[in-house]
């Protein structure tokens, strides 16, 4: 097991210098530099000046230079500074992941509280009502825009009840309550659209296991519906659905800039969006880097996970 | 002379028996009443976005001083606060949804097909430096990689499309892969190596019309995927630029601000996206049942 783990860290490597490689040429590619989105802001300097600026910042220098410097600093965990107000790369991020992973966290429990339980009831009540009504209710989710689910929430809440969430992002430890207020709306909306994915998968990976022969054979010794669709069939029809899962954690801490814009959350996505527009290299860099870490690790706990679930998953 | 006339007779109704299977495929789809729904949205969409300059009442970029009109028999689905007719500046936006959402996922799954067949079927030192490549790009989530790639090309419809189809090429590429590596074992490959053919000729002859199903049921799956992407991108003023009629722009600018005075600017905008979406997703749905009997009613 230790000897996969290890085994699994080591070929991520490659695929983690490759991104940051990606990611490197990416933001050098963008027309512009930052010194030039510093002056976009207001102010004037001449060629001299200009030369001067990026000299400073080190954005003068040969992109391999600039590369391995970066690098070699990246791997003990420092992401430099931001070019914007020379703050820390890895404390912002850090900062700004709390945010981005409570609601993952929140949205995840969400989705699994309605996806797995509609997923099972569609799958054993095929060509019904319920099911039909719960397809509905997954590829309606799967098809409204996060932003717009979110103002149409909004738009209810305001016109219906006349009260509007709390906006901006509260500390969970200092103040529990608007933690929650501003955090629960945005979590629903992610929930919705997760367990839409999930509850699909779900029912598809219960159908197949339920036409296996084993759930055949405890039919057949008289065991209870109950028992034999959750201790036979569920638990071997939850592993397609653990995958989904792992890759939908590591896609929400990037992928919820828009849940994050509409809702005034300084998460990860946002950290991200804004620079990609004020052309904050260190900082999207950092970021990427570390949303990339975290898809690897999300990845291999899944997988470990497998092992948990069914016992005869070992690993070598 | 009459065996001559059955003979005949038993050619032709051979010929009319093979139908082509994309043919007989499409008309599975269009026989399963979601299939027939959707695939009709989907046309009603595309001719308002073909006839969209002739139809719409008005010009989608027109001001008017009939500003924050409710919706009413002239102005269907009410007005902004330019005085803009949102009906005639959803007709225009399917324009460049469906625009984008086709030619993304088009120039993605090309992509995709090609770098997948490539990859599974040269194998070894190729496969694996093209599946590392792969992995990176994965790694990144999708938004922020065309966030990055919109931030290099700059901001404009066509950037966006670009952005969408580079963010679709690798997962494009794993499922065309997979089917490759799969289509490889046959005997008639090896038949096909053996009496001497090309890789190329084998790679395009023999390998890619037997990955084609995949291919398709990934496209289908892809293009309400695509005209989110294309939505949220504007919703962030990374994609269209105003005043161009965009859905999700309308949404993230005019939309909300006066949400609460004008709600037909936020519901319209957003039911036109979820409709357009929810019928690709249903007719992908048809389509993946039709070209892959083993999911079939999963």
């Amino acid at each position: 097991m230790t000897e996969y783990i290890i085994r699994r860290l080591l070929s991520a490597i490659p695929s983690l210098v490759l991104v940051s490689i990606i990611i490197f040429s990416l933001v050098r590619l963008v027309p512009g530099d930052v010194v030039m989105a510093r002056l976009a802001e207001g102010g004037y300097a001449d060629e001299e000046q200009l030369a001067a600026m990026r000299a400073e910042l080190g954005i003068d220098r040969p992109f391999v230079t600039q590369y391995v410097d970066w690098g070699s600093k990246a791997i003990r965990g420092d992401f430099g500074e931001s070019l914007w107000d020379g703050k820390p790369v890895l404390p912002t991020i850090v900062q700004r992941m709390r945010v981005s992973i409570q609601i993952a966290i929140m949205a995840i429990i969400i989705s699994v509280g309605i996806a797995i339980p509609m997923g099972v009831i569609s799958a054993v009540k095929q060509d019904t009502l319920p099911d039909y009504g719960a397809r509905l209710f997954a590829i309606i989710g799967l098809s409204m825009p996060d932003f717009w689910l979110a103002t149409m929430l909004l738009l209810a809440l305001t016109l219906w009840i006349g009260w509007l969430p709390e906006f901006g992002y509260f500390p969970l430890w200092e103040d529990p309550s608007r933690n929650l207020q501003a955090l629960i709306f945005p979590a629903l909306i992610v929930g919705y659209r997760l367990s839409a994915t999930a509850s699909r998968m779900t029912r598809s990976s219960m159908l197949e296991v339920l036409r296996e022969d084993y759930v055949r054979t405890a039919r057949s010794k008289g065991l209870q519906e109950r028992t034999i669709i959750v201790r036979h069939a569920l638990k071997n029809a939850l592993i397609p659905v653990i995958t989904i899962f792992g890759g939908l954690l590591s896609f929400m801490l990037g992928g919820l800039v828009v849940i994050e814009t509409i809702f005034a959350l300084p998460g990860m996505g946002r950290l991200a969006l804004n620079a990609v527009l004020l052309r904050d290299y260190p900082v999207l860099q950092g970021t990427v880097m570390v949303m990339a870490v975290i898809f690897v690790t999300a990845n291999l706990i899944v997988d470990l996970s497998y092992a948990v679930i069914d016992p005869r998953i070992r690993y070598q | 002379m009459s065996s001559l006339a059955d003979s005949v007779t038993i050619t032709t109704s051979n010929v009319r028996g093979q139908r082509h299977w994309l043919l007989d495929a499409s008309i599975r789809v269009v026989k399963k009443p979601v299939g027939l729904v959707s695939a009709l949205v989907i046309g009603v969409l595309v001719a308002a976005a073909l006839s969209a300059p002739y139809v719409a009442p008005f010009d989608p970029i027109a001001i008017s001083i009939e500003t924050f009109q409710a919706p009413n028999t002239t102005y269907f689905f009410g007005t902004d606060d330019l005085g803009r007719d949102m009906f005639s500046r959803i007709l225009h936006g399917s324009r460049i949804s469906l625009y984008v959402g086709f030619l993304a996922v088009c120039l993605g799954s090309l992509g995709g097909a090609l770098v997948g067949l490539i990859s599974g079927f040269a194998g070894g030192w190729i496969d694996m430096v093209i599946q590392r490549i792969v992995d990176a790009v994965l790694a990144f989530p999708g938004i922020v990689l065309a966030m990055s790639l919109v931030a290099v090309l700059g901001t404009s419809t066509t950037n966006a499309l670009l952005a969408i189809a580079i963010v679709i090429i690798p997962f494009q590429s794993r499922v065309v892969r997979g089917a490759v590596l799969s289509v490889k074992q046959n005997v008639y490959i090896e038949a096909a190596q053996t009496i001497g053919a090309t890789p190329q000729r084998i790679m395009f002859r023999h390998v890619l019309p037997n990955v084609v199903a995949p291919i398709l049921i990934l496209i289908s799956a892809s293009l309400g995927n695509a005209i989110l992407i294309e939505a949220g991108l504007s919703f962030l003023g990374l994609s269209t630029q105003p005043p161009e009629p965009s859905w999700g722009l309308m949404l993230s600018g005019t939309g909300r601000r006066y949400m609460e005075e004008a709600p037909w600017l936020a519901i319209f905008p957003g039911l036109a996206i979820a409709i357009t979406v929810l019928a690709f997703n249903l007719l992908g749905d048809v389509i993946r049942d039709v070209l892959d009997p083993r999911l079939r009613g999963t």
